[in-house]
C-alpha cells in the first residue's frame, strides 16, 4: 500500500481533523477517509492520538529528566532486550537508541525529583548490561512536537 | 481659524475613503469577534528568512541601497521571474525594488497616466487603484467582472471600454477579493485585443505564487506584450512577509528609467534589511511557497465546501486567499448580511462593495485562517442565514 504522507501529516499536526474535513481538503470520498484511518490504526502506523498539555500553566507539580544510558549490548539482540526491559516501566515516557557517546536516551516523568532519583538508582542503575547512567532533570520545556509551550500566541494581524 | 478645506488638495479631498476601512471602522475593538477580514497570511515569515535580517542588523548593514535596490537582490528577482513564469529582465536597468507592491503601482501610474487618461480597471479589485489613478489627474475606468465569467476580464468587455483616451490597463490578477485568475488561454484574448494599441498594462501579480492547481502565467510572456507590460509583484503574499513593506516591479528600460526618478525622489531606496531577507527568500524559499501554498489550497476546498453546504453560491475561486460567495440571496444587501454577521453571531466578513459597486450582493472571506478558526466562523455563518 502507497503511503498518503500528506493525510498522515496533516492528521500528526492536528488529530481533531474530521473525516469530513479530510476529504474536502484532499479531495477524497469521506468513506474512504473512514477506511484509511482504521487501517492505519490496525497497522499501527497511526498509534494514538493525545494531547498536548501544558503542565506548567496548572498546579500539578512533576519533574522530567533525561536519563543517559550506556549499555553493552547483548550477543545476537543488541539493546533490543535492554530497550524492552526499560520501556515497560510506566515512568518512562520515551525511549531512543541513540548514536554519540552514550546509547540509550531515556526520559522519565516523576512527581519529585526524590522520585525520580529513586528510580534511576532502584531501576535502572542496576539493571544487567548497563554500564552507566547519567541523569539531567528538565528545567523548563520550550518546545515539544513542534509546539512552542508559553504564552499563548494572539493574532497580531491589524485591521488594514 | 484656519480653513483646511482651503488649504488641502482638491484633488485629495475628493478621495473617497476606502469601503473597506469603512467596515474596519464598524469592527472597532469589539471583543471576541471571529474574524475572516485579514488579507495578509496567518503564517510568520519563514525562520530562515527572519534569521537573514536579522544576521543583517546584527552586522550593521544599515545604509541605504542604490535607488533601484541592492544589485543582488535584482538579480535575483530576474532569475526567479525567468525561473518560475518564463519572462526576462535585465537586473541592471528593468527592475525596480520598491516599498511594498503598492508603491510600484503608485509609480506605474504616476510614470504613465496624465490628466484625463483613462485607466481601465476591472473590478472587483484591491481598492488602490482607482484613487492613485486620481491622484495622477487621470480617470479610471471600471469594467465590472462577472461570477458567469469566473470574475475574468473578457475580451469583448476590454474592447469595449477603450477610447482613444485609454492609457492603461490594469490586470489585477489572481485576484482580491474574488480570487479570479486568468490562465493564458484567458491572457491571450487580452493581449489580441491590446496589440496594434499604445496601451500600457500593469500587472499586478502579487498573488502569482498562490494559483491552486496550475501555475500562474505573467501576461509579458506573451507574444508582444513585454514591451507595453510593467509586471509588480513582491514577498507579502508568497513569503509571507507583509511587514517587511519590500515589492518590487519590471518593465523596459525606457520605462523604469522614467518610475525611478519618481523613486528616487520619493522613496530613495527600500529598506535595506527587508532587502537583505528577500535575497534569502528567493534563493532557499521555494520550498516554503509550497508549503503554504498547499495549506491555502486545503482550507480553500474546505472553506468553499462548507459554504456551498449551507446553500450559499461560491464561485470556485482558484488564486489568492480569498473567496467570494454570492450573499444576495438572503434579501439584504452586502452591507446589511455583514453588519447583522457581525452583530448576531460575531462573525467579520468584508462586504462585497468595498471592492467597487458590482461587488454588491457579494463578500469577501479570507482563509488565511486556521482550519479550526474557518470552522467555527462557518458553523456561526450557518446559523445565521438558516436562524
Amino acid at each position: 500500500m502507497e503511503h498518503n504522507t500528506e493525510f498522515l501529516k496533516l492528521l500528526e499536526n492536528d488529530s481533531r481533523l474530521t473525516a469530513d474535513q479530510l476529504a474536502v481538503m484532499l479531495d477524497k470520498e469521506v468513506g474512504d477517509i473512514k477506511k484509511m484511518i482504521t487501517k492505519y490504526e490496525k497497522d499501527g502506523v497511526i498509534l494514538g492520538y493525545k494531547t498536548l498539555v501544558d503542565w506548567d500553566k496548572t498546579d500539578r507539580e512533576y519533574v522530567t529528566a533525561l536519563i543517559e544510558l550506556k549499555v553493552a549490548p547483548q550477543r545476537d539482540r543488541g539493546f533490543d532486550k535492554v530497550a524492552e526491559k526499560i520501556y515497560n516501566y510506566p515512568e518512562v515516557q520515551s525511549l531512543y537508541l541513540m548514536s554519540g557517546s552514550f546509547d540509550l536516551a531515556v526520559f522519565i516523568e516523576g512527581r519529585t525529583m526524590k522520585e525520580v532519583a529513586y528510580f534511576v538508582a532502584q531501576k535502572l542503575a542496576p539493571m544487567e548490561y548497563i554500564v552507566s547512567t547519567s541523569t539531567h532533570f528538565v528545567l523548563r520545556k520550550y518546545k515539544d512536537k513542534g509546539v512552542v509551550y508559553g504564552p499563548c500566541e494572539v493574532d497580531e494581524r491589524g485591521l488594514i | 481659524m484656519l480653513d483646511y478645506s482651503k488649504i488641502l488638495s482638491g484633488t485629495v479631498q475628493g478621495i473617497k475613503p476606502s469601503g473597506i476601512r469603512k467596515f474596519f471602522d464598524l469592527l472597532g475593538d469589539r471583543k471576541d469577534v471571529i474574524s475572516l477580514t485579514v488579507g495578509e497570511p496567518d503564517f510568520p515569515t519563514p525562520y530562515h528568512i527572519r534569521e537573514a535580517g536579522i544576521e543583517n542588523l546584527e552586522r550593521g548593514k544599515t545604509h541605504y541601497t542604490s535607488n533601484n535596490g541592492m544589485m543582488e537582490l535584482r538579480t535575483e528577482i530576474c532569475n526567479y521571474l525567468n525561473r518560475r513564469f518564463h519572462i526576462s529582465y535585465n537586473p541592471k536597468n528593468e527592475v525596480i525594488v520598491t516599498v511594498g507592491g503598492s508603491e510600484a503601482i503608485d509609480l506605474a501610474v504616476r510614470a504613465v497616466v496624465e490628466p484625463g487618461d483613462e485607466v481601465i480597471i476591472p473590478q472587483p479589485a484591491f481598492v488602490c487603484y482607482g484613487p492613485i489613478v486620481e491622484l495622477a489627474h487621470g480617470v479610471p475606468v471600471y469594467i465590472e467582472t462577472k461570477a458567469e465569467d469566473k470574475f475574468k476580464l473578457t475580451p469583448e468587455a476590454l474592447r469595449a471600454a477603450i477610447t482613444p483616451k485609454t492609457k492603461m490597463l490594469v490586470l489585477p490578477f489572481p485576484n482580491n477579493p474574488t480570487g479570479a485568475v486568468m490562465d493564458r488561454e484567458d491572457l491571450e484574448g487580452i493581449a489580441e485585443v491590446l496589440r496594434g494599441t499604445n496601451i500600457v498594462i500593469l500587472s499586478d501579480e502579487i498573488y502569482a505564487e498562490l494559483t491552486y492547481g496550475f501555475r500562474h502565467t505573467s501576461i509579458a510572456s506573451l507574444d508582444g506584450m513585454w514591451e507595453r507590460t510593467i509586471t509588480v509583484s513582491g514577498f507579502s503574499k508568497a513569503y509571507a512577509m507583509t511587514g517587511w513593506r519590500l515589492g518590487y516591479l519590471c518593465a523596459p528600460a525606457e520605462l523604469t528609467v522614467q518610475m525611478h526618478k519618481i523613486h528616487q525622489y520619493a522613496i530613495m531606496c527600500a529598506p535595506t534589511t527587508s532587502q537583505v531577507a528577500a535575497i534569502e527568500a528567493l534563493r532557499h524559499g521555494d520550498e516554503d511557497i509550497a508549503m503554504m501554498a498547499a495549506e491555502y489550497n486545503r482550507r480553500r476546498k474546505y472553506i468553499i465546501s462548507g459554504l456551498r453546504r449551507m446553500g450559499i453560491d461560491c464561485f470556485e475561486a482558484e488564486g489568492a486567499f480569498y473567496v467570494f460567495p454570492y450573499i444576495g440571496a438572503y434579501g439584504m444587501t452586502s452591507d446589511e448580511f455583514c453588519q447583522r454577521l457581525l452583530d448576531e453571531r460575531n462573525v467579520a466578513i468584508v462586504p462585497g462593495n468595498a471592492f467597487g459597486a458590482c461587488g454588491e450582493g457579494y463578500a469577501r472571506i479570507s482563509y488565511a485562517y486556521s482550519v479550526e478558526h474557518i470552522a467555527s466562523a462557518l458553523e456561526q455563518m450557518e446559523r445565521f442565514i438558516k436562524g
